[in-house]
Protein backbone atom coordinates (compact mmCIF):
# COMPACT_ATOMS: atom_id res chain seq x y z
CA UNK A 1 0.00 0.00 0.00
CA UNK A 2 2.06 2.67 -1.56
CA UNK A 3 -0.14 4.39 -3.91
CA UNK A 4 -1.14 7.81 -2.78
CA UNK A 5 -4.73 9.69 -4.03
CA UNK A 6 -4.35 12.72 -5.39
CA UNK A 7 -7.49 15.55 -5.14
CA UNK A 8 -8.06 16.72 -8.80
CA UNK A 9 -9.83 19.94 -7.69
CA UNK A 10 -12.51 21.97 -10.19
CA UNK A 11 -14.74 24.54 -10.35
CA UNK A 12 -17.68 24.47 -12.52
CA UNK A 13 -16.59 22.06 -14.74
CA UNK A 14 -12.57 23.55 -15.06
CA UNK A 15 -10.00 21.61 -13.81
CA UNK A 16 -8.02 23.64 -11.38
CA UNK A 17 -4.15 23.88 -11.38
CA UNK A 18 -4.56 23.09 -7.36
CA UNK A 19 -5.28 19.77 -8.50
CA UNK A 20 -2.44 19.61 -10.41
CA UNK A 21 -0.09 20.76 -7.89
CA UNK A 22 -1.72 18.31 -5.49
CA UNK A 23 -0.99 15.35 -8.25
CA UNK A 24 3.13 16.69 -8.17
CA UNK A 25 2.48 16.67 -4.14
CA UNK A 26 1.64 13.10 -4.31
CA UNK A 27 4.14 12.54 -6.65
CA UNK A 28 7.02 13.33 -3.92
CA UNK A 29 5.22 10.86 -1.71
CA UNK A 30 4.78 7.92 -4.08
CA UNK A 31 8.10 8.40 -5.85
CA UNK A 32 9.91 8.21 -1.97
CA UNK A 33 7.45 5.17 -1.37
CA UNK A 34 8.04 3.38 -4.76
CA UNK A 35 3.56 3.71 -5.05
CA UNK A 36 1.61 5.28 -7.88
CA UNK A 37 -0.28 8.70 -8.34
CA UNK A 38 -4.09 8.54 -8.90
CA UNK A 39 -5.76 11.50 -9.37
CA UNK A 40 -10.08 11.65 -8.35
CA UNK A 41 -11.84 14.06 -10.18
CA UNK A 42 -15.47 14.64 -9.23
CA UNK A 43 -17.84 16.62 -11.61
CA UNK A 44 -21.35 16.78 -13.79
CA UNK A 45 -20.96 14.46 -17.21
CA UNK A 46 -17.74 15.32 -19.37
CA UNK A 47 -15.08 15.80 -17.03
CA UNK A 48 -13.25 12.58 -17.84
CA UNK A 49 -11.88 14.94 -20.79
CA UNK A 50 -9.45 16.31 -17.95
CA UNK A 51 -7.77 12.98 -17.90
CA UNK A 52 -5.16 13.42 -20.35
CA UNK A 53 -3.73 17.00 -18.55
CA UNK A 54 -3.84 14.95 -14.79
CA UNK A 55 -2.02 12.33 -16.85
CA UNK A 56 0.65 14.35 -18.67
CA UNK A 57 1.31 16.09 -15.14
CA UNK A 58 2.14 12.61 -13.06
CA UNK A 59 -0.94 11.19 -12.43
CA UNK A 60 -0.72 7.09 -13.30
CA UNK A 61 -4.59 6.80 -12.78
CA UNK A 62 -7.33 8.87 -13.09
CA UNK A 63 -10.10 8.20 -11.19
CA UNK A 64 -13.73 9.67 -12.61
CA UNK A 65 -16.80 10.24 -10.56
CA UNK A 66 -19.44 11.85 -12.43
CA UNK A 67 -22.43 12.46 -11.22
CA UNK A 68 -25.37 15.62 -11.59
CA UNK A 69 -24.87 16.06 -7.46
CA UNK A 70 -21.26 17.38 -8.36
CA UNK A 71 -22.21 20.48 -10.56
CA UNK A 72 -21.43 22.74 -7.56
CA UNK A 73 -19.37 21.07 -5.01
CA UNK A 74 -20.87 18.45 -2.95
CA UNK A 75 -18.43 18.25 0.09
CA UNK A 76 -19.91 15.79 2.28
CA UNK A 77 -20.61 13.61 -1.26
CA UNK A 78 -16.67 14.07 -2.48
CA UNK A 79 -15.68 13.69 0.75
CA UNK A 80 -17.76 10.26 1.62
CA UNK A 81 -16.29 9.14 -1.71
CA UNK A 82 -12.52 10.20 -1.32
CA UNK A 83 -12.38 8.34 1.89
CA UNK A 84 -13.51 5.10 0.95
CA UNK A 85 -11.51 4.94 -1.93
CA UNK A 86 -8.38 5.76 0.11
CA UNK A 87 -9.56 2.75 3.12
CA UNK A 88 -9.88 0.82 -0.12
CA UNK A 89 -5.99 0.44 -0.38
CA UNK A 90 -3.55 4.13 -0.60
CA UNK A 91 -1.29 5.32 1.96
CA UNK A 92 -2.52 8.42 2.03
CA UNK A 93 -4.55 11.38 0.38
CA UNK A 94 -3.03 15.01 -0.58
CA UNK A 95 -4.75 17.82 -1.88
CA UNK A 96 -3.47 21.78 -2.10
CA UNK A 97 -4.53 24.05 0.38
CA UNK A 98 -7.26 26.23 -1.15
CA UNK A 99 -10.35 27.04 0.06
CA UNK A 100 -11.77 23.71 -1.43
CA UNK A 101 -9.02 21.80 -1.12
CA UNK A 102 -8.60 22.45 2.99
CA UNK A 103 -12.55 21.80 3.26
CA UNK A 104 -12.22 18.21 1.48
CA UNK A 105 -8.94 17.52 3.79
CA UNK A 106 -10.52 18.18 6.47
CA UNK A 107 -13.38 15.64 5.81
CA UNK A 108 -11.21 13.33 4.54
CA UNK A 109 -9.47 13.35 7.86
CA UNK A 110 -12.48 13.25 9.93
CA UNK A 111 -13.88 10.21 8.30
CA UNK A 112 -10.64 8.35 7.90
CA UNK A 113 -10.23 9.61 11.92
CA UNK A 114 -7.06 10.69 11.72
CA UNK A 115 -5.29 14.40 12.46
CA UNK A 116 -4.29 16.36 9.69
CA UNK A 117 -1.27 18.05 7.97
CA UNK A 118 -2.48 21.94 6.50
CA UNK A 119 -0.56 24.03 4.36
CA UNK A 120 2.34 21.75 3.79
CA UNK A 121 5.26 23.41 2.02
CA UNK A 122 8.09 20.24 2.07
CA UNK A 123 7.67 16.49 3.00
CA UNK A 124 10.28 14.05 3.90
CA UNK A 125 9.08 10.30 3.79
CA UNK A 126 10.70 7.61 6.10
CA UNK A 127 9.29 4.47 7.59
CA UNK A 128 7.64 5.22 9.98
CA UNK A 129 5.39 8.01 8.89
CA UNK A 130 5.58 11.67 6.65
CA UNK A 131 7.14 14.65 8.14
CA UNK A 132 6.02 17.84 7.01
CA UNK A 133 7.45 21.50 6.98
CA UNK A 134 4.18 24.06 7.25
CA UNK A 135 3.96 27.75 8.53
CA UNK A 136 2.28 28.66 11.68
CA UNK A 137 2.13 31.42 13.74
CA UNK A 138 0.77 33.77 10.89
CA UNK A 139 4.07 32.37 9.05
CA UNK A 140 6.51 33.82 11.23
CA UNK A 141 7.56 30.18 12.63
CA UNK A 142 8.14 27.05 10.33
CA UNK A 143 6.83 24.10 12.44
CA UNK A 144 8.37 20.74 11.45
CA UNK A 145 5.21 18.08 12.12
CA UNK A 146 5.73 14.32 11.68
CA UNK A 147 2.24 12.04 11.11
CA UNK A 148 2.50 8.72 12.13
CA UNK A 149 -1.27 7.85 11.78
CA UNK A 150 -1.98 5.98 8.47
CA UNK A 151 -3.73 6.97 5.45
CA UNK A 152 -2.16 9.97 5.56
CA UNK A 153 -3.91 13.09 4.68
CA UNK A 154 -1.65 16.88 3.73
CA UNK A 155 -3.19 19.51 2.38
CA UNK A 156 -0.05 21.45 0.44
CA UNK A 157 0.58 25.27 0.33
CA UNK A 158 -0.51 27.02 -3.15
CA UNK A 159 2.94 27.65 -4.97
CA UNK A 160 4.82 25.18 -2.77
CA UNK A 161 4.57 21.89 -5.49
CA UNK A 162 4.57 23.43 -9.26
CA UNK A 163 2.70 21.01 -11.88
CA UNK A 164 5.75 19.58 -14.09
CA UNK A 165 5.27 18.07 -17.26
CA UNK A 166 5.70 14.40 -16.03
CA UNK A 167 3.96 11.94 -18.83
CA UNK A 168 2.06 8.78 -16.56
CA UNK A 169 -0.47 6.51 -17.94
CA UNK A 170 -3.22 8.32 -16.85
CA UNK A 171 -5.67 5.69 -17.20
CA UNK A 172 -8.76 6.40 -16.83
CA UNK A 173 -11.36 4.23 -14.49
CA UNK A 174 -15.01 5.52 -13.74
CA UNK A 175 -16.03 5.05 -10.16
CA UNK A 176 -19.32 5.25 -8.66
CA UNK A 177 -19.73 7.73 -5.36
CA UNK A 178 -20.49 6.40 -2.01
CA UNK A 179 -23.79 7.14 -0.78
CA UNK A 180 -26.12 9.23 -3.07
CA UNK A 181 -24.42 12.94 -3.47
CA UNK A 182 -28.01 14.24 -4.00
CA UNK A 183 -28.62 13.39 -0.23
CA UNK A 184 -26.09 15.51 1.23
CA UNK A 185 -27.09 17.26 4.62
CA UNK A 186 -24.60 20.33 3.24
CA UNK A 187 -26.06 22.11 0.11
CA UNK A 188 -24.33 24.17 -2.31
CA UNK A 189 -26.93 26.39 -3.79
CA UNK A 190 -24.83 28.64 -5.71
CA UNK A 191 -20.99 29.09 -6.70
CA UNK A 192 -20.62 32.87 -7.66
CA UNK A 193 -17.88 35.00 -9.39
CA UNK A 194 -16.78 37.74 -6.39
CA UNK A 195 -15.00 39.69 -9.24
CA UNK A 196 -14.19 39.43 -12.52
CA UNK A 197 -10.43 38.76 -12.67
CA UNK A 198 -9.43 35.95 -14.27
CA UNK A 199 -6.60 34.71 -12.30
CA UNK A 200 -7.23 33.49 -8.77
CA UNK A 201 -4.75 34.93 -5.78
CA UNK A 202 -4.03 31.23 -5.11
CA UNK A 203 -2.64 30.71 -8.61
CA UNK A 204 -1.13 33.88 -10.05
CA UNK A 205 2.21 33.53 -10.28
CA UNK A 206 2.23 37.74 -10.00
CA UNK A 207 -0.25 39.66 -7.07
CA UNK A 208 -0.95 43.27 -7.26
CA UNK A 209 -2.39 44.21 -4.30
CA UNK A 210 -4.05 48.00 -3.18
CA UNK A 211 -4.38 49.17 0.12
CA UNK A 212 -5.66 52.40 1.47
CA UNK A 213 -3.79 54.63 0.07
CA UNK A 214 -5.44 53.92 -3.44
CA UNK A 215 -7.84 56.82 -1.56
CA UNK A 216 -11.42 55.54 -3.45
CA UNK A 217 -12.35 52.22 -4.72
CA UNK A 218 -13.03 53.52 -8.36
CA UNK A 219 -9.02 53.82 -8.28
CA UNK A 220 -8.69 50.01 -8.35
CA UNK A 221 -8.90 50.34 -11.89
CA UNK A 222 -5.02 51.18 -12.00
CA UNK A 223 -4.44 48.24 -10.10
CA UNK A 224 -6.13 46.08 -12.23
CA UNK A 225 -5.01 47.68 -15.14
CA UNK A 226 -1.24 46.93 -13.95
CA UNK A 227 -2.73 43.32 -13.26
CA UNK A 228 -3.89 43.32 -16.58
CA UNK A 229 -0.42 44.39 -18.14
CA UNK A 230 1.55 41.82 -16.75
CA UNK A 231 -1.25 39.20 -18.05
CA UNK A 232 -0.44 36.83 -15.16
CA UNK A 233 -1.60 38.65 -12.04
CA UNK A 234 -4.30 38.77 -9.52
CA UNK A 235 -5.40 41.59 -7.60
CA UNK A 236 -5.35 41.46 -3.79
CA UNK A 237 -6.18 43.89 -0.89
CA UNK A 238 -5.82 44.76 2.75
CA UNK A 239 -8.10 44.69 4.88
CA UNK A 240 -8.57 48.71 5.75
CA UNK A 241 -10.04 47.98 1.26
CA UNK A 242 -12.35 44.70 2.45
CA UNK A 243 -13.96 46.48 4.68
CA UNK A 244 -14.86 49.57 3.49
CA UNK A 245 -16.13 46.96 0.77
CA UNK A 246 -13.60 48.35 -2.22
CA UNK A 247 -12.92 45.02 -2.52
CA UNK A 248 -14.61 41.58 -1.81
CA UNK A 249 -13.16 39.60 1.66
CA UNK A 250 -12.40 36.96 -0.85
CA UNK A 251 -9.56 39.22 -1.99
CA UNK A 252 -8.07 39.86 1.33
CA UNK A 253 -4.25 39.11 2.17
CA UNK A 254 -2.78 38.91 5.48
CA UNK A 255 -3.10 37.04 8.89
CA UNK A 256 -6.99 36.45 8.50
CA UNK A 257 -7.22 36.51 4.70
CA UNK A 258 -5.55 34.53 2.37
CA UNK A 259 -1.66 33.27 2.32
CA UNK A 260 -0.07 33.98 -0.55
CA UNK A 261 3.54 33.56 -1.78
CA UNK A 262 3.60 34.46 -5.35
CA UNK A 263 7.12 35.06 -7.32
CA UNK A 264 6.21 39.10 -7.37
CA UNK A 265 3.84 40.90 -5.21
CA UNK A 266 3.51 44.85 -5.47
CA UNK A 267 2.32 46.71 -2.89
CA UNK A 268 0.37 49.68 -3.68
CA UNK A 269 -0.62 52.35 -0.99
CA UNK A 270 -0.06 49.71 1.92
CA UNK A 271 1.10 50.54 4.86
CA UNK A 272 2.58 47.05 5.44
CA UNK A 273 0.69 46.61 9.10
CA UNK A 274 1.93 42.99 10.79
CA UNK A 275 -1.35 41.50 9.92
CA UNK A 276 -1.04 42.00 5.98
CA UNK A 277 2.23 41.02 6.69
CA UNK A 278 1.48 38.19 7.68
CA UNK A 279 0.20 37.46 4.31
CA UNK A 280 2.55 37.89 2.07
CA UNK A 281 6.00 37.81 3.44
CA UNK A 282 6.81 34.93 1.57
CA UNK A 283 6.63 36.37 -1.59
CA UNK A 284 9.85 35.97 -3.55
CA UNK A 285 10.66 38.88 -5.06
CA UNK A 286 8.31 42.34 -3.22
CA UNK A 287 7.85 46.06 -4.74
CA UNK A 288 6.66 48.64 -2.84
CA UNK A 289 4.72 51.70 -3.72
CA UNK A 290 4.13 54.71 -0.91
CA UNK A 291 4.18 58.29 -0.42
CA UNK A 292 5.46 57.83 3.58
CA UNK A 293 9.48 56.87 2.86
CA UNK A 294 8.95 55.55 6.71
CA UNK A 295 6.03 53.23 5.98
CA UNK A 296 6.39 49.76 7.65
CA UNK A 297 6.50 48.23 3.97
CA UNK A 298 9.69 49.67 2.75
CA UNK A 299 11.17 47.52 5.23
CA UNK A 300 10.35 44.31 3.73
CA UNK A 301 9.98 45.42 0.06
CA UNK A 302 13.03 44.45 -2.33
CA UNK A 303 12.15 47.81 -4.46
CA UNK A 304 10.80 50.61 -2.88
CA UNK A 305 9.42 53.61 -4.79
CA UNK A 306 8.01 56.61 -2.84
CA UNK A 307 5.94 58.37 -4.04
CA UNK A 308 1.79 58.86 -4.98
CA UNK A 309 0.61 55.57 -5.98
CA UNK A 310 -2.29 57.38 -8.17
CA UNK A 311 0.63 58.63 -10.41
CA UNK A 312 2.88 56.18 -10.50
CA UNK A 313 0.77 53.17 -11.63
CA UNK A 314 -0.33 54.61 -14.97
CA UNK A 315 3.30 55.05 -15.92
CA UNK A 316 4.74 51.48 -14.38
CA UNK A 317 1.80 49.79 -15.95
CA UNK A 318 2.58 51.56 -19.61
CA UNK A 319 6.37 50.50 -18.97
CA UNK A 320 5.58 46.80 -18.07
CA UNK A 321 3.17 46.70 -21.52
CA UNK A 322 6.16 48.20 -23.17
CA UNK A 323 8.79 45.30 -21.55
CA UNK A 324 6.32 42.73 -21.95
CA UNK A 325 5.44 43.46 -25.65
CA UNK B 1 -30.68 28.67 20.26
CA UNK B 2 -28.40 26.80 22.39
CA UNK B 3 -24.68 27.94 20.80
CA UNK B 4 -21.65 26.18 22.36
CA UNK B 5 -18.06 27.88 20.94
CA UNK B 6 -14.70 26.09 21.14
CA UNK B 7 -12.18 28.23 21.32
CA UNK B 8 -8.16 28.05 22.20
CA UNK B 9 -6.06 30.16 24.18
CA UNK B 10 -2.88 31.69 21.94
CA UNK B 11 -0.07 34.23 21.97
CA UNK B 12 -0.52 37.23 20.11
CA UNK B 13 1.16 37.69 17.06
CA UNK B 14 2.66 41.12 16.54
CA UNK B 15 5.61 40.17 18.15
CA UNK B 16 9.00 38.69 17.01
CA UNK B 17 8.99 34.85 18.30
CA UNK B 18 11.84 33.20 19.98
CA UNK B 19 12.08 29.62 20.01
CA UNK B 20 12.63 27.84 23.33
CA UNK B 21 15.66 25.87 24.14
CA UNK B 22 14.21 22.71 23.30
CA UNK B 23 13.47 23.53 19.78
CA UNK B 24 10.14 22.38 19.53
CA UNK B 25 8.08 25.29 20.93
CA UNK B 26 7.84 29.56 20.88
CA UNK B 27 9.42 30.90 24.38
CA UNK B 28 6.61 32.42 25.87
CA UNK B 29 8.33 34.75 28.30
CA UNK B 30 7.12 37.77 27.82
CA UNK B 31 4.45 37.10 25.49
CA UNK B 32 0.23 38.11 25.71
CA UNK B 33 -2.36 35.54 25.26
CA UNK B 34 -5.93 35.94 24.00
CA UNK B 35 -8.46 34.23 22.39
CA UNK B 36 -7.23 32.65 18.62
CA UNK B 37 -8.12 35.12 16.24
CA UNK B 38 -11.42 33.14 14.27
CA UNK B 39 -12.38 31.24 17.56
CA UNK B 40 -13.24 35.45 18.77
CA UNK B 41 -15.23 35.99 15.65
CA UNK B 42 -17.01 32.83 16.75
CA UNK B 43 -17.58 34.22 20.02
CA UNK B 44 -18.80 37.33 18.95
CA UNK B 45 -21.79 35.99 16.22
CA UNK B 46 -22.75 33.67 18.55
CA UNK B 47 -23.60 36.01 21.21
CA UNK B 48 -24.72 38.50 17.73
CA UNK B 49 -27.49 35.39 17.36
CA UNK B 50 -28.56 35.25 21.00
CA UNK B 51 -28.91 38.89 21.62
CA UNK B 52 -31.05 38.85 18.30
CA UNK B 53 -33.55 35.70 19.01
CA UNK B 54 -33.26 37.41 22.26
CA UNK B 55 -33.26 33.82 24.04
CA UNK B 56 -31.03 30.78 24.08
CA UNK B 57 -27.63 29.87 25.77
CA UNK B 58 -23.54 30.22 24.35
CA UNK B 59 -21.41 27.61 26.23
CA UNK B 60 -17.82 28.81 25.74
CA UNK B 61 -14.86 25.44 25.84
CA UNK B 62 -11.54 24.75 26.25
CA UNK B 63 -9.40 22.31 26.28
CA UNK B 64 -5.65 23.22 27.46
CA UNK B 65 -4.13 23.85 31.37
CA UNK B 66 -5.43 26.77 34.04
CA UNK B 67 -4.02 29.40 31.92
CA UNK B 68 -7.43 28.78 29.15
CA UNK B 69 -9.49 29.89 32.47
CA UNK B 70 -8.41 33.81 31.88
CA UNK B 71 -9.67 33.17 28.17
CA UNK B 72 -12.80 31.63 28.66
CA UNK B 73 -13.64 34.68 31.67
CA UNK B 74 -12.51 36.74 28.70
CA UNK B 75 -14.92 35.16 26.27
CA UNK B 76 -17.61 35.34 29.21
CA UNK B 77 -17.02 38.95 29.81
CA UNK B 78 -17.64 39.34 26.56
CA UNK B 79 -21.27 37.97 27.14
CA UNK B 80 -20.93 34.39 26.88
CA UNK B 81 -22.97 32.66 29.83
CA UNK B 82 -20.52 29.69 31.28
CA UNK B 83 -17.52 28.12 30.70
CA UNK B 84 -16.15 24.80 30.67
CA UNK B 85 -12.42 23.49 30.87
CA UNK B 86 -11.04 20.56 29.25
CA UNK B 87 -7.71 20.41 31.72
CA UNK B 88 -4.78 18.94 29.74
CA UNK B 89 -1.26 21.05 30.57
CA UNK B 90 -0.17 20.55 27.41
CA UNK B 91 -2.32 21.21 23.83
CA UNK B 92 -1.98 18.56 21.72
CA UNK B 93 -1.01 19.82 17.74
CA UNK B 94 -3.02 16.17 17.07
CA UNK B 95 -6.91 17.57 15.85
CA UNK B 96 -8.18 14.35 16.13
CA UNK B 97 -7.02 13.92 19.44
CA UNK B 98 -8.23 17.36 20.73
CA UNK B 99 -11.27 17.14 18.53
CA UNK B 100 -11.89 13.61 20.39
CA UNK B 101 -11.91 15.35 23.64
CA UNK B 102 -14.24 18.21 22.30
CA UNK B 103 -16.82 16.35 20.87
CA UNK B 104 -16.93 13.77 23.95
CA UNK B 105 -18.37 17.03 26.11
CA UNK B 106 -20.16 18.10 23.32
CA UNK B 107 -22.11 15.12 22.66
CA UNK B 108 -24.63 15.52 25.68
CA UNK B 109 -24.74 18.79 25.46
CA UNK B 110 -28.30 19.72 23.20
CA UNK B 111 -26.36 21.93 21.05
CA UNK B 112 -28.39 23.48 18.41
CA UNK B 113 -25.23 25.38 16.81
CA UNK B 114 -21.92 24.33 17.36
CA UNK B 115 -19.07 27.22 16.53
CA UNK B 116 -15.54 26.60 15.94
CA UNK B 117 -12.47 28.72 14.43
CA UNK B 118 -11.51 28.07 10.64
CA UNK B 119 -7.95 27.14 12.30
CA UNK B 120 -6.57 28.12 15.33
CA UNK B 121 -3.46 30.90 14.29
CA UNK B 122 -0.59 29.12 16.28
CA UNK B 123 -0.50 25.73 14.90
CA UNK B 124 -2.79 26.12 11.65
CA UNK B 125 -4.08 22.66 10.60
CA UNK B 126 -7.56 23.93 10.83
CA UNK B 127 -8.67 20.84 11.24
CA UNK B 128 -10.60 20.11 14.39
CA UNK B 129 -14.21 21.33 13.84
CA UNK B 130 -14.89 19.05 10.59
CA UNK B 131 -13.47 16.37 12.85
CA UNK B 132 -15.85 17.11 16.28
CA UNK B 133 -18.59 17.62 13.77
CA UNK B 134 -17.91 13.89 11.90
CA UNK B 135 -17.54 12.52 15.57
CA UNK B 136 -20.79 13.85 16.53
CA UNK B 137 -22.47 12.55 13.32
CA UNK B 138 -23.38 16.34 12.77
CA UNK B 139 -23.10 18.13 9.58
CA UNK B 140 -20.31 20.61 9.25
CA UNK B 141 -19.97 23.99 7.25
CA UNK B 142 -16.25 25.04 7.36
CA UNK B 143 -14.81 28.63 6.98
CA UNK B 144 -17.90 30.80 6.39
CA UNK B 145 -17.93 34.73 6.11
CA UNK B 146 -22.42 35.35 6.58
CA UNK B 147 -24.71 33.16 8.79
CA UNK B 148 -28.33 33.62 8.72
CA UNK B 149 -31.08 31.51 9.73
CA UNK B 150 -34.56 31.02 7.83
CA UNK B 151 -36.34 28.77 10.81
CA UNK B 152 -34.38 25.76 11.40
CA UNK B 153 -31.90 26.24 8.09
CA UNK B 154 -28.74 27.93 8.70
CA UNK B 155 -27.87 30.10 5.27
CA UNK B 156 -24.31 31.05 5.00
CA UNK B 157 -21.29 31.95 2.45
CA UNK B 158 -18.05 30.70 1.86
CA UNK B 159 -15.67 32.63 -0.03
CA UNK B 160 -13.18 31.14 -2.43
CA UNK B 161 -10.38 32.37 -4.15
CA UNK B 162 -12.14 34.71 -6.77
CA UNK B 163 -15.42 33.46 -6.30
CA UNK B 164 -17.51 32.80 -3.21
CA UNK B 165 -20.18 29.40 -2.49
CA UNK B 166 -23.49 29.70 -0.95
CA UNK B 167 -25.11 26.98 1.24
CA UNK B 168 -27.56 25.56 3.49
CA UNK B 169 -27.57 22.91 6.46
CA UNK B 170 -30.48 22.00 8.79
CA UNK B 171 -29.78 22.47 12.36
CA UNK B 172 -28.67 20.67 14.13
CA UNK B 173 -24.97 21.76 12.81
CA UNK B 174 -21.16 22.85 13.27
CA UNK B 175 -19.98 25.98 11.71
CA UNK B 176 -16.14 26.61 11.49
CA UNK B 177 -16.08 30.48 11.16
CA UNK B 178 -13.53 32.22 9.33
CA UNK B 179 -13.34 36.22 9.09
CA UNK B 180 -16.03 38.62 7.82
CA UNK B 181 -18.85 37.19 10.12
CA UNK B 182 -18.14 39.79 13.42
CA UNK B 183 -15.50 41.52 14.66
CA UNK B 184 -14.93 40.75 18.08
CA UNK B 185 -16.77 43.51 20.99
CA UNK B 186 -14.09 44.57 23.49
CA UNK B 187 -15.67 43.31 27.14
CA UNK B 188 -17.42 46.15 28.83
CA UNK B 189 -16.13 46.76 32.50
CA UNK B 190 -20.12 45.57 33.72
CA UNK B 191 -19.09 42.71 31.31
CA UNK B 192 -15.96 41.75 33.31
CA UNK B 193 -17.79 41.92 36.32
CA UNK B 194 -20.15 39.61 35.52
CA UNK B 195 -17.97 37.61 34.32
CA UNK B 196 -16.38 36.95 37.69
CA UNK B 197 -20.08 35.14 38.51
CA UNK B 198 -20.59 33.09 35.85
CA UNK B 199 -20.20 29.32 36.07
CA UNK B 200 -16.57 27.70 35.02
CA UNK B 201 -16.67 24.27 35.57
CA UNK B 202 -13.55 22.06 34.76
CA UNK B 203 -13.53 18.59 33.78
CA UNK B 204 -10.32 16.21 32.44
CA UNK B 205 -9.58 16.23 29.04
CA UNK B 206 -10.33 12.69 27.21
CA UNK B 207 -7.83 12.50 24.96
CA UNK B 208 -6.69 9.51 22.90
CA UNK B 209 -3.15 8.72 22.35
CA UNK B 210 -1.19 11.14 19.37
CA UNK B 211 -0.49 10.33 15.84
CA UNK B 212 0.74 13.93 15.04
CA UNK B 213 3.37 15.28 16.61
CA UNK B 214 5.55 18.52 16.83
CA UNK B 215 9.15 17.83 16.41
CA UNK B 216 10.54 21.00 15.73
CA UNK B 217 10.14 25.00 15.22
CA UNK B 218 12.19 27.62 13.26
CA UNK B 219 11.98 31.00 12.22
CA UNK B 220 12.05 31.25 8.38
CA UNK B 221 14.87 32.80 6.87
CA UNK B 222 15.27 36.99 7.25
CA UNK B 223 14.49 38.69 4.32
CA UNK B 224 17.41 41.21 3.49
CA UNK B 225 16.97 44.83 4.18
CA UNK B 226 14.38 46.57 1.83
CA UNK B 227 15.84 49.17 -0.10
CA UNK B 228 14.01 52.47 -2.12
CA UNK B 229 15.48 52.53 -5.07
CA UNK B 230 13.87 56.25 -6.11
CA UNK B 231 10.74 58.42 -5.76
CA UNK B 232 8.19 59.22 -7.76
CA UNK B 233 7.59 58.30 -11.82
CA UNK B 234 10.78 58.84 -12.55
CA UNK B 235 12.20 55.59 -10.45
CA UNK B 236 10.10 53.32 -13.28
CA UNK B 237 12.46 53.13 -15.74
CA UNK B 238 14.81 51.60 -12.64
CA UNK B 239 12.16 49.24 -11.09
CA UNK B 240 11.72 47.48 -14.40
CA UNK B 241 15.40 46.98 -15.33
CA UNK B 242 15.68 45.51 -11.55
CA UNK B 243 12.23 43.36 -12.49
CA UNK B 244 13.78 42.30 -15.52
CA UNK B 245 17.93 41.70 -14.83
CA UNK B 246 18.12 40.97 -11.23
CA UNK B 247 14.24 39.52 -9.89
CA UNK B 248 14.30 38.23 -13.30
CA UNK B 249 9.94 38.29 -13.15
CA UNK B 250 9.69 40.59 -16.26
C1 LIG C 1 -7.03 40.74 14.41
C2 LIG C 1 -6.67 41.55 13.18
C3 LIG C 1 -6.54 40.91 11.97
C4 LIG C 1 -6.19 41.63 10.82
N1 LIG C 1 -6.07 40.95 9.65
C5 LIG C 1 -5.67 41.63 8.55
C6 LIG C 1 -5.46 40.95 7.30
O1 LIG C 1 -5.67 39.73 7.18
N2 LIG C 1 -5.05 41.67 6.24
C7 LIG C 1 -4.81 43.03 6.31
O2 LIG C 1 -4.41 43.63 5.29
N3 LIG C 1 -5.02 43.70 7.46
C8 LIG C 1 -5.44 43.03 8.57
N4 LIG C 1 -5.66 43.74 9.71
C9 LIG C 1 -5.64 45.22 9.66
C10 LIG C 1 -4.24 45.83 9.69
O3 LIG C 1 -3.88 46.03 11.05
C11 LIG C 1 -4.20 47.21 9.00
O4 LIG C 1 -5.18 48.04 9.57
C12 LIG C 1 -4.43 47.16 7.48
O5 LIG C 1 -3.62 46.18 6.89
C13 LIG C 1 -4.12 48.51 6.89
O6 LIG C 1 -4.44 48.54 5.52
P1 LIG C 1 -3.77 49.64 4.53
O7 LIG C 1 -2.32 49.42 4.47
O8 LIG C 1 -4.56 49.56 3.29
O9 LIG C 1 -4.18 51.01 5.21
P2 LIG C 1 -3.33 52.06 6.04
O10 LIG C 1 -2.62 51.41 7.16
O11 LIG C 1 -4.24 53.17 6.31
O12 LIG C 1 -2.20 52.51 5.02
C14 LIG C 1 -2.40 53.26 3.89
C15 LIG C 1 -1.03 53.58 3.32
O13 LIG C 1 -1.18 54.26 2.11
C16 LIG C 1 -0.22 55.29 2.02
N5 LIG C 1 -0.76 56.32 1.10
C17 LIG C 1 -1.77 57.18 1.32
N6 LIG C 1 -1.99 57.91 0.21
C18 LIG C 1 -1.11 57.51 -0.73
C19 LIG C 1 -0.84 57.88 -2.06
N7 LIG C 1 -1.55 58.82 -2.68
N8 LIG C 1 0.16 57.24 -2.70
C20 LIG C 1 0.89 56.27 -2.09
N9 LIG C 1 0.68 55.89 -0.84
C21 LIG C 1 -0.31 56.49 -0.15
C22 LIG C 1 -0.03 55.77 3.42
O14 LIG C 1 1.26 56.37 3.58
C23 LIG C 1 -0.19 54.48 4.22
O15 LIG C 1 1.08 53.88 4.44
C24 LIG C 1 -6.01 43.03 10.88
C25 LIG C 1 -6.14 43.69 12.10
C26 LIG C 1 -6.46 42.97 13.25
C27 LIG C 1 -6.58 43.71 14.54
N1 LIG D 1 -7.37 23.49 22.74
C1 LIG D 1 -8.54 23.81 22.18
N2 LIG D 1 -9.63 24.07 22.95
C2 LIG D 1 -10.83 24.40 22.39
N3 LIG D 1 -11.02 24.53 21.06
C3 LIG D 1 -9.96 24.29 20.26
C4 LIG D 1 -8.67 23.92 20.76
N4 LIG D 1 -7.85 23.75 19.71
C5 LIG D 1 -8.56 24.02 18.60
N5 LIG D 1 -9.83 24.35 18.93
C6 LIG D 1 -10.93 24.74 18.02
O1 LIG D 1 -10.72 24.18 16.74
C7 LIG D 1 -10.54 25.21 15.77
C8 LIG D 1 -9.59 24.76 14.70
O2 LIG D 1 -8.35 24.48 15.27
P1 LIG D 1 -7.17 23.73 14.49
O3 LIG D 1 -7.78 22.54 13.86
O4 LIG D 1 -6.19 23.44 15.57
O5 LIG D 1 -6.64 24.73 13.50
C9 LIG D 1 -10.10 26.42 16.58
O6 LIG D 1 -10.38 27.63 15.90
C10 LIG D 1 -10.96 26.25 17.83
O7 LIG D 1 -12.30 26.64 17.59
Amino acid sequence: MSNILAFAESRGGELRRAGLEAVAAARVIADAKGGQVHAILFGAAGMAKHAAALGAHGADAVLVVEHAGFTHNNPEAVAATIAAKVLAGYAGFVCAASATGKDIAQRVAAKLQVPLVSDATAFTVSGTGISATHPGYTGKVLQTVTLTAAPAVVSVRPGAFLPKENAKAGAVETLAPTGDPSASRVKITETAAGNAAKLDLGEAPVIISGGRGLKEAANFKLVEDLAAAFGNAAVGATRAVTDDGWRPHSDQIGQTGRLVSPDLYVACGISGAIQHLAGMRTSKTIVAINKDKDAPIFKLADYGIVGDVLTILPVLTEAVKKAKA
Amino acid sequence: MKIAVCLKRVPDMDVRFKIAPSGKAVDETGLKFDISDFDGYAVEAALQIKEKLNAGEVVVISLGGDVVQETLRKAMSMGADRAVQLKHDAVPVDSFAVASALAAELKDGGYDLIMFGRMSIDTAHGAVGAIAAELLGLPCVTAISKLEFDGRTAKMRRELEGAYELVECALPAVVTIDEGIARPRYPSLKGIMAAKKKPLETKPAQLPAERLSLDAMALPPERSAGRIIGEGPDAVPELIRLLKEEAKVL
